[in-house]
């Protein structure tokens, strides 16, 4: 009976959500805020990657925001699960053959998730998306060995460093140039590593401040048992 | 516009597993369902036919040809938060197993609809 009443509910949401996006045209025009950032981007920023330009120089303060939003969550998770300091993983080993090829590609995951956040502004990636390819790295050691720990008192110590290079940067914009998060560094040669200014080293440091906190995420999620 | 009804689809099918599920863990499940469903229709806005990603990673690409960043660049943050959301919500079923001893929300008290 609920399922009956829980299908008809969904059809009437669905009918109105997809009426309202018929009227949206779908595959044809962009719109005119997309058009600026594409034609001017590449002289204003230096970033090659519009996307980059976007998230951490015309909407830095934002990302600033977002990176917040992560680290509450990362708090409020480790403040609820508070009393898990000491437990284990209710995992054990992994066979001989995981544990070797997970000590293999450890390092190599780690090395991916490094190029994808230090090439940010010229390949699709960043920091968000390098910080969570290093986590799955640790993630997969979490997983084959049962006594792999990572060392808490230094992922705060990366992840605050990494949080007051982000503000610094932005305060520096202000002393130099005319806004928070201004862009006071040449910006350089376009496609190149050492180019488009503050923008490679905010997306260091939040790839950074994103691996430390997903691994210590997930080491608090991971202990379960006594 | 197959993209829309994926989208849609994906979310009412979020929904429903919110809806009817007994399983806290389905729930959740079914909540980042829901995050997937509204990221795939906010991309599939700024889709534009034969367009590429928006790089400029050689001289040869114009910028008439590329799809709508903005999109793209809001979905990243939506992805982000909704991430926060999932993991805040496990940690607090990993609470409730602890205290109650079971996933289902019947027979935990004061839960029930």
């Amino acid at each position: 009976m609920r399922k009956v009443i829980a299908v008809l509910l969904l059809g009437i949401v669905g009918y109105y959500i997809f009426s309202s996006f018929l009227e949206i045209p779908f595959g044809e025009n962009r719109a005119t805020i997309g058009d600026y950032y594409l034609e001017n981007s590449v002289e204003q920023t230096g970033s090659v990657n519009t996307i980059t330009s976007i998230i951490v120089s015309y909407r830095g303060f934002d990302t600033l925001g977002e990176v917040t939003v992560l680290f509450l969550a990362s708090t409020g998770l480790a403040a609820i699960l508070f009393d898990n300091r000491g437990r284990k993983r209710r995992r054990q080993h992994a066979s001989l053959i995981v544990r070797i090829g997970a000590h293999l590609i450890y390092p190599l995951i780690i090395l991916l998730g490094a190029y994808v956040f230090i090439h940010g502004h010229l390949t699709p990636g960043g920091g968000f998306q390098g910080g969570a390819i290093m986590a799955t790295g640790v993630l997969l050691m979490f997983m084959s060995y049962r006594s792999f720990e990572v060392n808490h008192k230094w992922l705060t110590y990366l992840e605050s460093f990494a949080g007051i290079t982000f503000v610094t940067i932005g305060l520096s914009g202000l002393i130099w140039g005319d806004s928070f998060l201004a862009n006071v560094l040449p910006l350089g040669v376009p496609n190149e590593l050492f180019s488009a200014g503050i923008i490679p080293i905010i997306y260091i440091a939040v790839g950074i401040k994103v691996g430390a906190e997903l691994t210590g995420l997930l080491d608090n999620l991971l202990k379960t048992i006594k | 516009m197959v993209f829309y009804v994926a989208g849609i689809l994906l979310v009412l099918i979020g929904m429903y597993a919110v809806l009817t599920k007994k399983n806290i863990i389905k729930i959740v499940i079914g909540l980042s369902i829901i995050d997937s469903g509204i990221n795939l229709l906010l991309i599939a806005i700024g889709y534009v036919k034969d367009a590429t990603a928006p790089i400029f990673s050689n001289e040869t690409l114009k910028a008439a040809d590329m799809v709508d960043p903005v999109p793209q660049a809001l979905v990243l943050t939506a992805i982000v938060i909704g991430f926060g959301v999932t993991a805040v919500a496990l940690a607090l079923v990993i609470r409730l197993y602890d205290n109650h001893k079971t996933l289902n929300i019947n027979k935990i008290r004061k839960l029930k609809w």
